[in-house]
């Protein structure tokens, strides 16, 4: 068992799986996201307090979750690459942050076209908002810092760090409504009671959260071949792809 | 379904400035991550092929 897991992680071997996994990944994201959508604008109904304004959830709930969860993701990897030096790790890491960023900039993004028809404001300093702030800022943190160290396996290690160390973070981000009195409201779904909201509401943002899950899924098993590529292209199972050969005749 | 008309839908019950705008943003950056995603893999192909006729012309 513990051989296949290696097996997987040599770039040859996960470049030809992530190839066959990511059309799949692509075209169930694309059904979750247009059955969310239907539930979430077609059947579900406006909200007693918000009216129709509280459709952002749809997104919002969803992209903050991905944001936490992609940056979680980072740093397993990231603990992965520097305890068993794997080459694949640095890799699944610099694939998940660009989409791990996107992420974190549409919560603050659609929390501030939240907060403005529902708060008065585009923007407060309080715990919850900070935080996800701060998760942004370590996401263009990593990349930054990555793409400006020349030496690859060096920029990984690097990058490891931040990634881990930034990782705290994201408790915090979570359980700042408890923590902190905040103007951001507490979690409408919990693993430890029913939920607060309507059946429907519930089940389109569901919907959507799995449409993201997918999604970067699809997205990252796409861009780790890319850098595959770009790092292995002088080996010669990359100068005997199809992909490659194929274009050249 | 529990809307009148398109307009109706459009009009988001007076938020559809902040609903679409949301939904545009979203939209938008996945669909640019998307098209950055392909091209870049395109351009790591051609770097392969450009090294390949590097070292054997």
């Amino acid at each position: 068992m513990t051989m296949r897991w290696f097996y997987y992680a040599a770039p040859q071997t996960f470049y030809g799986l992530a190839g066959r996994l990511w059309p799949w990944l692509a075209a169930l994201a694309l059904a979750l996201t247009v059955a969310g959508l239907w539930v979430g604008f077609a059947l579900a109904p406006a909200d007693a307090q918000q009216g129709e304004g509280y459709r952002i959830i749809f997104m919002h709930v969803p992209a903050s979750w991905m944001s936490m969860v992609i940056y979680l993701a980072m740093a397993f990897w990231s603990v992965l690459g520097l305890t068993f030096n794997t080459r694949l790790s640095g890799m699944m890491t610099r694939a998940l942050a660009p989409t791990g960023a996107i992420f974190a900039f549409l919560s603050l993004w659609t929390g501030a076209l939240w907060g403005k028809p529902m708060w008065g404001t585009w923007w407060v300093w309080d715990a919850r908002l900070t935080s996800e702030l701060i998760l942004f800022f370590l996401y263009l943190g990593y990349i930054a810092l990555t793409s400006a160290i020349d030496d690859v396996r060096r920029a990984d290690r690097a990058g490891a760090l931040i990634a881990i160390v930034g990782a705290i973070n994201v408790p915090i981000i979570y359980f700042s409504v408890k923590w902190w009195n905040t103007l951001h409201q507490g979690a409408s779904v919990s693993l430890t009671r029913s939920p607060s909201m309507a059946q429907l509401m519930l089940w389109g943002m569901l919907l959507m959260a799995l449409a993201m899950w997918v999604y970067t899924l699809a997205i990252v098993c796409y861009r780790v071949r890319t850098l595959i590529i770009e790092r292995e292209c002088h080996t010669d199972w990359v100068q005997a792809l199809p992909e490659v050969a194929g274009a050249k005749a | 379904m529990r809307w009148e008309s398109w307009s109706d839908f459009w009009f988001m019950g007076g938020y559809g400035l902040y609903v679409w705008g949301s939904m545009g943003m979203t939209a938008v950056l996945l669909l640019v991550e998307m098209a950055q995603a392909h091209l870049a893999h395109r351009r790591a192909l051609a770097l392969v092929r450009a090294e390949q006729s590097f070292e054997n012309p």
